[in-house]
């Protein structure tokens, strides 16, 4: 097993304080926090930073650490010196330390393993992971296959992990930011007590054209000049398939319309904005630019009227 | 070869789905006391008068999950999580609201 270096986790020295270890937690615990960070491996940091703090906060953990010698790089295969730590009694609350690292483990042990009040039944901790899923699997609900690092510990402390694969269903009409719980599928329980649960944070993949909104989607509709001006009927794309729409005359581009129920399903299911946007057509050829030349000409019309220029 | 384990289904946390005052505090691991309080300080708005027959929401489940965490990992008082909570929620709105805008002006092209 690899060598952790508690000190580098936390950036501190060696010889730091109790109050700059403090401190140094503190403003890291709130950098990682996973409800809080949005940086990619947050909570992978987090779990390593309380780690730290749970041996270097405490004087007695800490020096039992420090005994190990100073020579120690991170990542350095590690092997504990017999009688180390492992007779000493050290006071953990199992909830908190149960997933922390076997080097953790093996220079510490496990609370539960020198502590017989921890050989009652517990639940096992909720666990919770982030899928990203296709807008249109939103829409209509999809099936996914999810591969799971299940860690279990017996009642010896002694701990293996265990690959589950698990086919979740994902109903229709979920949207950005959702949980999905899924009861009993979390970390086992120990000494006969339940899972945990399972949660799934579903974040929605950007798509080509729709933005979702809650369970409202956004659609950008490019329309011609004339369109707007005369007024039209024109296909439009939803998740659900093309429906029809009719473009009123005298419409502006930023002018939002919508389509009532054509967004996510739910009860009551969101709608389609459609906001349009007159593109205007290339003038790449002669006829073109005459039509362009002749609007000029017949429409006394000024864009900048009310800049009051 | 592992096995795959097939028809998972499971419960979207949305307005839809309610949850009694016993089984919130199951699902948050806190105990009837400290939901109580996060009801008094109006982190948490469940329907219904009396504690028995409050209903709280899937999306208040997530609030109140949110909540005990931030206070139990980051030692902030009930307060101070209440406020926190509060500004990550708007913060999701914002981040979601931009995202649209960006790609609403996605087109827009600097002068030549």
């Amino acid at each position: 097993m690899q060598y952790k270096d508690y000190y580098k986790t936390l950036g501190v020295a060696r010889n730091a304080s109790q109050d700059e270890i403090k401190r140094a937690y503190r403003r890291l615990a709130r950098k990682f926090h996973p409800d809080v960070s949005k940086e990619a491996n947050a909570e992978a940091r987090f779990k390593e930073v309380n780690e730290a703090n749970e041996v270097l906060h405490d004087p007695e953990k800490r020096a039992a650490y420090d005994a190990l010698g100073s020579n120690w790089r991170a990542g350095q295969d590690f092997r504990p010196p017999p009688g180390a730590a492992g007779n000493r009694n050290f006071h953990f609350d199992p909830n908190e330390t149960a997933d922390f690292s076997d080097f953790f483990a093996s220079v510490f042990g496990r609370a539960f393993r020198s502590d017989n009040r921890e050989t009652r039944r517990r639940r096992g901790q909720d666990q919770s992971i982030k899928i990203v899923i296709d807008l249109e699997d939103a829409y209509r609900g999809a099936t996914r296959q999810l591969k799971l690092d299940v860690q279990e510990t017996a009642a010896d402390g002694s701990r293996t992990t265990r690959s589950r694969t698990l086919n979740v269903r994902i109903p229709e009409g979920v949207t950005q930011g959702r949980q999905i719980r899924l009861a009993g599928q979390g970390a086992a329980g120990l000494n006969g007590g339940p899972s945990g649960d399972l949660y799934l944070e579903i974040e929605i993949a950007p798509h080509r054209h729709f933005t979702p909104d809650g369970k409202d989607i956004l659609l950008r509709l490019p329309i011609a000049p004339w369109e707007a001006a005369l007024g039209a009927s024109v296909t439009v794309p939803t998740l659900g398939g093309s429906v029809s729409l009719k473009i009123p005359a005298g419409s502006q581009s930023g002018q939002k319309m919508r389509l009532k129920g054509r967004g996510l399903p739910g009860n009551p299911p969101g709608d389609t904005l459609v906001v349009l946007e007159i593109v205007a057509p290339p003038a790449n050829t002669e006829a073109a630019r005459e039509a362009y030349r002749l609007m000029a000409e017949r429409l006394n019309f000024n864009p900048r009227a009310e800049l009051g220029v | 070869m592992a096995q795959i384990e097939s028809g998972i289904e499971g419960i979207v946390l949305d307005e839809a789905v309610t949850v009694s005052l016993t089984e919130l505090t199951q699902l948050c691991g806190a105990n009837g006391r400290a939901i109580e309080l996060m009801v008094i300080e109006g982190v948490l708005r469940p329907q219904g008068g009396q504690p028995g027959d409050w209903r709280f929401s899937g999306e208040e489940v997530r609030r109140a999950r949110r909540a005990v965490r931030l206070q139990h990992d980051l030692d902030l008082n009930l307060a101070g999580a209440a406020l926190a909570l509060d500004l990550l929620d708007e913060l999701d709105r914002l981040r979601e609201r931009l995202r649209a805008l960006e790609r609403q002006l996605g087109e827009t092209r600097a002068p030549q």
